[in-house]
């Protein structure tokens, strides 16, 4: 019982899964406080998924240990699905099944009594902002619709984490804009964890993030320091019609640049491609005045953000960079 | 035991949601109704001492529909749950292996059950009009159906065991029918030597679920084959089990 008051929801030592001689994941190490809302970020294969399986007891991992509102994923499997909501990759649902129907088969079968699943089934109806179709089969359901069944899924049983794969995949704008809203909604209620490989999304949403690539740990750390990172990897693309010795010798002095990348565009423009350094988070009004003393004409100005591979970039150079010191 | 009763009423519902379930329901009739009528008109015009549940359970008809049914109403269980992600849904709520296994293997074993019980209240029907206990008798009915339940168990295991296995539901059904032709065809040469004088068709007749059906027919319950028809269907039950923890192995 002392565990299951302790502060950490996730703890997750030395975890790794093979598949054959392939490591999907090896050697995870990251904890998850209750209440924390948490981004697993990285790009197609990185071991999202299989570090995800793992925590949700579909899996067995290779070697180490994970443990779950302090019960073993392996040893106490039941004790720990019994404390998660989990979506997972591609949302399965059953779908010859009507919506209501489903939660309410869903909500027995993680434990709850006939009366309480009805009365979850109303609550995660409205909270979730499906009770428009509760009676509809889900197989005829838009993608948008049946991701938010999925997520009113997760949460039928009052779970203490959530665990949603990539829960924006596949949606379009406004169907990711409404499933972000609803993640937005769960927070503080529940502890989250989100995987997805845009960096955008998890920016939007979470307070930590954990970024994996080729199976490790690049970075574990609050959002606000990734948009730290996300400032310094941040681009500045300027169309300007200027002679190029001018333009050239300005940005030479312009405060905080990092580098400039200069080629001629249609018309006499010229695009530049401009990076800055860390402290300057947006030099674009600065850009703008200077165009205007010197009586240039400006018709591009776009603040590019990071990918998640500019992120992945910086932040392998500056690993590099550390271990050469 | 509640949430295993959630998931047999899902599991049988699952049969007929879709059209499936009654399109196997509706064959397997037809089938079994043009069997049995041929039977009747067959005992007006060809004399025999056997009774009609005999007549009927060793006929080719009945093993015909017997075989391809089974894998029809088994292949889906898992593999369809495979093939469409939800088994990771079913698998990551608070249930246990046994009591997904079992739910699996009783909604099939019920749906098989409501195949066969038309035929015996035609049986049954038959018997108020002829009053004849040679010709059908009422024991003998039960009997009868006691025995295609036994045997149904057994190829229900082996259903529930090939869809365990695969995705796909095409493998799943192919994979049972062979095993349950296997099982069958172990006890086909004794169905029609003499099993008095070799000691191997004799060892296969006592494996023969065929002679099993034939036997329960004339209203006689044998503790031996009911016990290996029982065994068998456990190991496939365990087997299966054990597939299923195959992916919490390390």
């Amino acid at each position: 019982m002392g565990e299951e008051k302790s502060d950490l929801m996730i703890e997750v030592k030395n975890l790794t899964k093979r598949y054959g001689n392939v490591a999907a994941i090896s050697n995870l190490n990251f904890r998850v406080k209750r209440g924390e809302v948490v981004g697993l970020l990285g790009p197609n294969g990185a071991g999202k998924s299989t570090t995800l399986k793992i925590l949700s007891t579909f899996m067995a991992a290779t070697s180490g240990t994970a443990r779950v509102a302090g019960y073993d994923v392996f040893d106490q499997s039941e004790e720990v699905r019994r404390r998660i909501g989990y979506m997972p990759e591609n949302n399965p649902l059953n779908p010859d099944m009507r919506v209501r129907e489903y939660l309410k088969f869903r909500g027995r079968l993680k434990g709850l009594s006939a009366v309480e699943s009805r009365r979850r089934t109303d609550y995660v109806l409205k909270e979730c902002d499906i009770d428009d179709v509760e009676y509809k089969i889900i197989g005829q359901l838009s993608m948008g619709y049946r991701r938010r069944v999925g997520i009113a899924d997760a949460i039928i049983n009052d779970p203490e984490l959530i665990i949603l794969d990539e829960p924006t995949l596949g949606l379009d704008p406004n169907q990711i804009r409404t499933a972000r809203n609803l993640i937005k909604k769960l927070q503080g209620k529940h502890t989250i964890l989100i995987s997805s490989h845009i960096l955008h999304e998890v920016e939007m949403t979470c307070n930590r993030v954990v970024i994996l690539r080729q199976g490790k740990i690049l970075v574990s750390d609050d959002t606000k320091h990734l948009q730290s990172i996300m400032g310094q990897a941040a681009r500045v693309v300027a169309e300007i019609k200027a002679p190029l010795e001018d333009l050239k010798f300005c940005w030479r002095d312009f405060e905080g640049i990092g580098g400039v990348d200069i080629s001629a565009s249609e018309g006499d423009y010229y695009r530049c491609v401009l990076s800055f350094k860390a402290e300057i988070s947006d030099p674009r009004e600065d850009i703008f005045r200077m165009v205007r003393e010197n009586n240039w004409n400006l018709r591009e100005l776009t603040m590019q953000r990071p990918s998640l591979e500019d992120v992945f970039m910086y932040l392998t150079r500056e690993k590099e960079e550390e271990e050469d010191l | 035991m509640n949430i295993f009763f959630t998931l047999f009423r899902r599991e049988l519902g699952g049969y007929f949601s879709s059209l499936n379930g009654y399109v196997i329901i509706s064959s397997a009739l037809v089938l079994v109704g043009a069997c049995f009528s041929d039977l009747v008109v067959r005992l007006n015009t060809h004399p025999t001492d056997m009774t009609l549940p005999t007549m009927f359970f060793s006929s080719w008809y009945f093993w015909l529909i017997m075989l391809l049914s089974s894998p029809l109403i088994t292949m889906r269980s898992f593999a369809k749950e495979k093939s469409n992600g939800t088994y990771e849904t079913l698998m990551t709520a608070p249930v246990n292996d046994w009591q997904v296994l079992m739910s699996k293997f009783c909604g099939a074993l019920f749906f098989y059950a409501m195949i066969w019980m038309p035929v015996m209240f035609s049986m049954l029907i038959l018997r108020m009009y002829i009053d004849n206990a040679l010709i059908v008798s009422i024991p003998g009915v039960f009997t009868s159906y006691f025995g295609v339940l036994v045997v149904g168990m057994l190829y229900m295991a082996i259903g529930c065991f090939s869809s365990a296995v695969t995705k796909s539901q095409i493998v799943a059904g192919m994979l049972s029918f062979t095993l349950g032709m296997g099982v069958f065809m172990l006890g086909y040469r004794s169905f029609f030597e003499n099993t008095e004088t070799n000691q191997l068709v004799e060892l296969m007749s006592r494996l023969s679920v065929a002679a099993y059906v034939e036997e329960c027919s004339r209203g006689i319950i044998d503790t031996r084959p009911l016990l290996f028809a029982l065994t068998l269907t456990f190991f496939f039950l365990f087997v299966t089990y054990q597939v299923l923890q195959r992916r919490r192995w390390k």
